[in-house]
């Protein structure tokens, strides 16, 4: 061990520090020589585009992964992680992107559950027992709930309690905000503050540079598989970040371009739908799309956002309330018949998969998935889809090992990538992409505003359902606000702040939102 | 406060902890030692079975040999074993359709049991029809009659969305129940005595080869059903619905349509199989409750050995084929149970099915616990 500073008697600075991590897959390597340190009481940022091997080597922290070379010291000994058990026991909790929480349970059995509690039978206790690790660190979780009848912010806050209560004095959270409100975001942020204060080392990842700006102490960067720089936060800024992540400048800002509005494509009228369990999830909702317009949506997740989409491509029923294409009503219209009209919908779900595309298949047979059955010939146009597959591989920088590649086999960011790839290929009417960036590093990220820019040029009307205000504040013309299926407000984004939209998608009264709306 | 982390107790506790082995996950293998994985699992198999075969007190290479020459060692045997591969290779084709679909249909037995039904009423309700058109007719109503008994699986699957795995095995016992109804019944030949006469004379395939013309279309198949499935429309339909039915919907797709028609197709094949069987020698052109003879789950088998892939089907059916011909005249030669037959099956299947891991991964020897010892102090 190197630098064993005892500023506290025996107990090493250092929590835990990695030393020449490699880990393999196949011929790719994931991880190359990976230095990387986090003290105690320090929130340590880890940052990189996609697939630059953030998470597998966070997999590897964890016990989900083994390492192939290099060395982990926790508290200057070296130690051998070989499984999520021994994680635990190292003290090295993981807050995973996809909470991993039993629905049926209550907040406290999820905690105990895992403990390995003495005795047969679940007492009143455990309750008191796990109310006093969230009084410790400020968390707000009510033990006595089930989880799910709870918010996804309190799921988290939840996880975060149960590896605390297993001890965790090494806590790793892997892009935690992607799926909170702002206001939710800020809460997050003061536990992990209390956290730090209280001697814990935090290691958080995340695409976004102002949250990475705000909350860390310093800040590793990875870019294809190494780890290329450690830098002081308070010493650096967003575009020195971004460069030293992409390997060149990037201009952050993203455009707006002013196109003239054209004729109305899409009007939807007082529009009620169901979910598949019978409850309203979208309730009287109306709203117009025009040509060159980029419409922006917000809202808490699962606030009827994926109905919405599914129902305008005809997947989904409606209750009440029509949808008009260029005034015809497109109700009784098969998903086929509003391909072939113009209309696309790409909806990126957490996994990224679920819809969209096939997984097994290639690259080239998900390229003909919407428009394979044109012509009148009995066989498959491979030839035409293989074209395209390559044309768009190349123009999104598709990182794969060929066309024939099964899409399953790909990174997350380069599956949505296939994906909006081949909606926006077909150069629809209306364009409607749910979470398109979701998880997708900053590169990516703008190629994807870049090409939905060139669809509002082109006079296609952008139905933009997205999470990070800040995006949709630069780049959508109006900001619909959806909260519990409603519309609290449709605003011109660039008279609205994010704390105003904010405040919209949890609304606050009536009179706040036409006063927002104005 | 983090007293509990210090003292070299936790490093101590895990560095002697690392296994000796690791599995790491392979990069892709070339088709050719995909093939080298496979023929070496069926050799660890033969070994197995070989030892298992030893202890029954006969010489393992005996009894192979046997089986070899109960193949292979004239016209005869050769004959026997294209009769058993036959029925075996085209219905092992029409269950991968519902496969790749990922529609479980192990209801093959019914299906083919059906198809003969059918071929057998056709023949019997025109029987004043030339050969070839009577063999026409008799092979499209198997086709409709298996067929038919697929499609009710998945009319009420997408309509009710009942559990195909169980509707189309319960229906086997229907359609078993079916013959031995019309054999004790409507179809009865003899009075007092079960069974249906054998078929006229213009319904049985005629002979090439000395073997009947089931063999022909039973190749063809093997090269329409590869088309089929790679090549057209319809066919990539059947791999959008087998990867995600939500995805399917997506793009447009009429799931329900595709989903019907082509259980109903997969079951048409298992039809035309019974057809083809009960207008065969095989089954001494009569039809009887032991028309279908497992081969329905067999079939299941030998699809997902061959990983749906047709052509592998027709390697495999071959395998199995060769197995059960050759094992039963070894039997007969030694003296063994016929069990011993099911027993060398099932070592194949577990061995390679067991191979999957090793194409998928591999072991690593790791540097184990001692070299990091030396490293602390």
């Amino acid at each position: 061990m190197t630098e064993t500073v005892n500023a506290k008697g025996s107990v090493p600075d250092v929590a835990i520090e990695l030393k020449g991590i490699t880990k393999k897959f196949g011929t790719v390597v994931a991880n190359n020589n990976i230095d990387l340190s986090v003290r105690r009481g320090e929130i340590l940022a880890l940052l990189g585009e996609n697939g630059s091997g953030k998470t597998t080597l966070m997999n590897m922290l964890s016990g989900i992964y083994r390492p192939d070379s290099g060395s982990v010291f926790i508290d200057g000994k070296r130690v051998v992680i070989n499984s999520p058990e021994d994680a635990k026991k190292l003290g090295i909790g993981m807050i995973h992107q996809h909470f991993k929480l039993v629905e049926v349970l209550t907040a406290a059995d999820n905690i105990v559950m895992g403990a390995e509690e003495r005795g047969v039978f679940l007492t009143r206790k455990r309750f008191e027992k796990t109310r006093e690790i969230c009084k410790k660190y400020g968390l707000n979780v009510d033990m006595e709930k089930y989880v799910y009848n709870m918010s996804v912010s309190e799921k988290q806050s939840l996880e975060i309690a149960k590896v605390l209560y297993y001890g965790a004095k090494i806590l790793i959270l892997d892009e935690p905000t992607a799926v909170l409100t702002p206001q939710e975001t800020k809460h997050l942020f003061e536990i992990l503050r209390s956290m730090r204060d209280q001697g814990c080392a935090i290691i958080i990842i995340t695409h976004k540079l102002n949250e990475v700006l705000e909350i860390s102490d310093r800040v590793t960067i990875l870019r294809k598989g190494e780890s290329v720089a450690t830098v002081e936060t308070r010493n650096t800024n967003a575009n020195e970040l971004t460069e030293l992540m992409v390997g060149r400048k990037v201009s952050l800002a993203i455009e707006r371009p002013k196109v003239k509005v054209g004729a109305n494509l899409l009007h939807v009228h007082h529009l009620t739908i169901e979910n598949s369990d019978g409850i309203e999830v979208i309730k009287n909702v109306s709203f117009d799309l025009n040509e060159g317009e980029i419409l922006g949506v917000a809202g808490i997740a699962g606030s009827g956002q994926k109905e919405l989409c599914e129902a305008i491509a005809g997947l989904h029923p409606i209750k009440k309330g029509a949808i008009l294409y260029k005034d015809e009503n497109i109700e009784r219209r098969t998903p086929r018949e509003l391909i072939n009209l113009g209309i696309s919908m790409s909806f990126i779900p957490e996994d990224r998969l679920g819809m969209g595309l096939a997984a097994s298949l290639d690259i080239t047979d998900n390229m003909m998935l919407k428009n394979y059955a044109r012509g009148k010939s009995p066989f498959v146009d491979r030839k035409t889809a293989g074209e395209t597959a390559k044309r768009i591989v190349k123009s999104l920088d598709i990182v794969t090992p060929s066309i024939n590649t099964p899409v399953r086999r790909l990174s997350g960011g380069n599956v949505q990538k296939v994906l909006l790839g081949r909606e926006i290929d077909a150069s629809p009417k209306v364009l409607i992409t749910a979470y398109p960036v979701r998880g997708l590093d900053i590169n990516s990220s703008y190629t994807i505003y870049n090409l939905l820019n060139t669809q509002k040029q082109n006079g296609a009307g952008v139905l933009f359902i997205g999470e990070d205000l800040d995006v949709m504040l630069e780049l959508c013309d109006r900001i619909m606000v959806l909260c519990h299926g409603r519309v609290s407000g449709i605003v011109k984004a660039s008279e609205v702040t994010k704390e105003q939209l904010g405040l919209m998608m949890t609304r606050l009264s009536e009179s706040e939102v036409e006063k927002n709306a104005g | 406060m983090p007293d509990n982390l210090n003292g070299g107790g936790i490093s101590a506790q895990f560095r002697a902890k690392e296994p000796p082995f690791r599995v790491v996950k392979r990069a892709e293998l070339p088709l050719e030692k995909l093939i080298l994985f496979y023929v070496i699992s069926v050799l660890v198999a033969v070994v197995i079975g070989g030892l298992f075969i030893a202890l029954n007190g006969v010489n393992p290479f005996l009894y192979f040999k046997e089986v070899f020459s109960g193949c292979f060692r004239s016209g005869v045997a050769f004959r026997g074993l294209v009769r058993i591969i036959v029925p075996l290779l085209m219905v092992s084709l029409g269950v991968i359709l519902a496969f790749k679909m990922r529609y479980w249909n192990i209801g093959a037995e019914g299906q083919l049991i059906m198809g003969a039904v059918f071929a057998t009423w056709a023949s019997r309700a025109f029987p004043g029809l030339p050969t070839p058109i009577m063999l026409i007719v008799m092979a499209v109503a198997g086709i409709i009659g298996g067929g038919i008994w697929g499609l009710i699986t998945a009319f009420f699957k997408c309509r009710f969305n009942t559990n195909e795995t169980l509707f189309t095995l319960m229906l086997n016992y229907v359609a078993f129940y079916i013959v031995d109804y019309l054999r004790n019944g409507p179809w009865q030949a003899d009075p007092g005595f079960p069974g249906i006469g054998r078929l006229a004379a213009n319904s049985r395939l005629p002979q090439i080869f000395r073997l009947d013309i089931s063999w022909i279309v039973a190749i063809v198949l093997v090269f329409f059903i590869y088309i089929y499935l790679k090549y057209t429309k319809q066919g990539y339909e059947i791999a959008v619905v087998g990867d995600s039915i939500s995805t399917a919907r997506y793009a447009g797709m009429n799931v329900n349509r595709i989903m019907q028609r082509t259980m109903f197709l997969s079951a048409g094949i298992c039809g035309l199989a019974g057809m083809l069987k009960v207008s065969g020698v095989v089954s001494n052109y009569t039809l009887d409750t032991g028309i279908a003879s497992g081969v329905g789950f067999t079939a299941i088998s030998v699809a997902w050995l061959a990983k749906l892939n047709p052509f592998g089907v027709f390697v495999v059916s071959f395998l199995f084929g060769v197995l059960e011909k050759g094992c039963s005249v070894a039997e007969s030669t030694f003296h063994l149970s016929a069990a011993i037959t099911q027993i060398l099956q099932g070592l194949i299947l577990f061995t390679i099915l067991g191979s999957d891991f090793f194409i998928r991964y591999k072991l690593q020897l790791t540097r184990g616990g001692r070299k990091l010892n030396e490293h602390n102090n």
